[in-house]
């Protein structure tokens, strides 16, 4: 009887996992992507502590390192078809966003649009 | 046929080296272009001496530069930022007139952030006074302690701001001395527009820089020098 349990409960356990991978992660546009601080998994995690480090950085003592600024994620991440990180439900950061159920702050006074885009738009 | 398939490679070879050289350039300027990695120091302040002499009455130019760099609306209503202002003056005695640009004046001792309860409000290493938006919580005690009414305070939500300047409703904000430009060599937007040349920025630390040598040869004056603010700014020809 124990070994019947223990069986089913190892099925259960295997068909979970198996159903949060297909479950999975929200379907995102990662713009043209590329990967040039770290990995995604770890970027998933923490690019929120690398952009508050950052923006005191940047601020405060004009240390302007283009790898960790917000303006060249957004250059590489923004989505192709409207050169954005945010407005659709599979865009970079709003995706993943709406999924987690967290506000992002960021673009009440930053841009989400990227950059040289912009630069074409107004010249 | 081996002949044309040398001539091929040759061929090949010297587009290839071409390439190589006209590309080069462009990869050492990407380098350069790579953002800067180090903090600000003392050893520069940035500053501005103004010639009120040659700031031409009804030029605008400083301001719609600014507007434009920014992504100010450039409208005048009590609620529009205004980062920079053309002011036109007139002494009643003797009746003369003329116009000046008026900004954040860049104090080394800025009233604004003696008040600010957040610590929003400071100065960098280099002398510019700014607002960490991050930290602002829109008291608007540094706008009531400025004596040169240099700050204003965003009312309306706001779209489309530029990436090099975030902006947003809730905080108070004013002339950053375009410190993304500065940042990157190249001077605020004002200096570079005014068409008589009028708005002189450079190092005042630097005794070499051309700001430093004019304000040794000409005669120019702090605004309400009396506050003891040491303001970064310079006014000639008052």
């Amino acid at each position: 009887m124990t070994r019947l349990i223990a069986l089913l409960l190892a099925l259960c356990c295997c068909a979970s996992a198996g159903a949060t991978e297909s479950y999975g992660l929200p379907k995102i546009d990662i713009g043209k992507g590329g990967e040039c601080v770290k990995d995604p998994k770890w970027m998933r995690k923490n690019h929120m502590h690398l952009l508050f480090e950052q923006r005191d950085k940047t601020v405060h003592k004009g240390i302007r390192d283009e790898k960790l600024s917000l303006k060249n994620c957004i250059e590489c991440h923004a989505s192709t078809k409207d050169n954005s990180v945010l407005g659709r439900a599979d865009s970079f950061c709003e995706g993943c966003h709406r999924y987690e159920a967290v506000k992002i702050d960021c673009f009440e006074c930053h841009s989400s649009k990227r950059s040289s885009a912009m630069v074409q738009r107004d010249h | 046929m081996s002949d044309i398939n040398v001539q091929r490679r040759q061929f090949l070879k010297t587009s290839v080296g071409a390439a190589a050289v006209a590309i080069a350039p462009g990869m050492l300027l990407f380098d350069m272009a790579h953002g800067k990695t180090e903090a600000v120091t003392g050893k520069v302040r940035w500053g501005m001496l103004i010639d009120t002499a040659n700031c031409a009455d009804g030029c605008n130019e400083c301001v719609t530069a600014c507007n434009k760099e920014n992504g100010l609306s450039g409208g005048l209503s009590p609620t529009d930022s205004q980062w920079i202002r053309k002011v036109d003056l007139r002494d009643k005695r003797s009746g003369r007139e003329f116009s000046l640009p008026m900004m954040c004046q860049h104090c080394e001792n800025p009233p604004c952030v003696d008040v600010c309860p957040t610590g929003s409000s400071f100065k960098r290493a280099d002398g510019i006074v700014l607002v960490d938006k991050h930290l602002c919580i829109g008291c608007r005690y540094c706008m009531m302690a400025c004596p040169y009414k240099a700050r204003s305070f965003v009312h309306e939500p706001l779209h489309d701001q530029k990436p090099d300047v975030p902006r947003g409703k809730g905080t108070v904000e004013s002339c950053t001395m375009c410190v993304h430009r500065v940042d990157k060599g190249q001077q605020p937007a004002c200096a570079e527009a005014c068409p008589n040349k009028s708005i002189l920025f450079g190092n005042l630390n630097d005794p070499e820089s051309d700001i430093s040598k004019k304000i040794r040869s000409v005669a120019s004056i702090q605004i309400r020098a009396d506050l003891g603010l040491n303001t970064g700014l310079r006014y000639q020809g008052l």
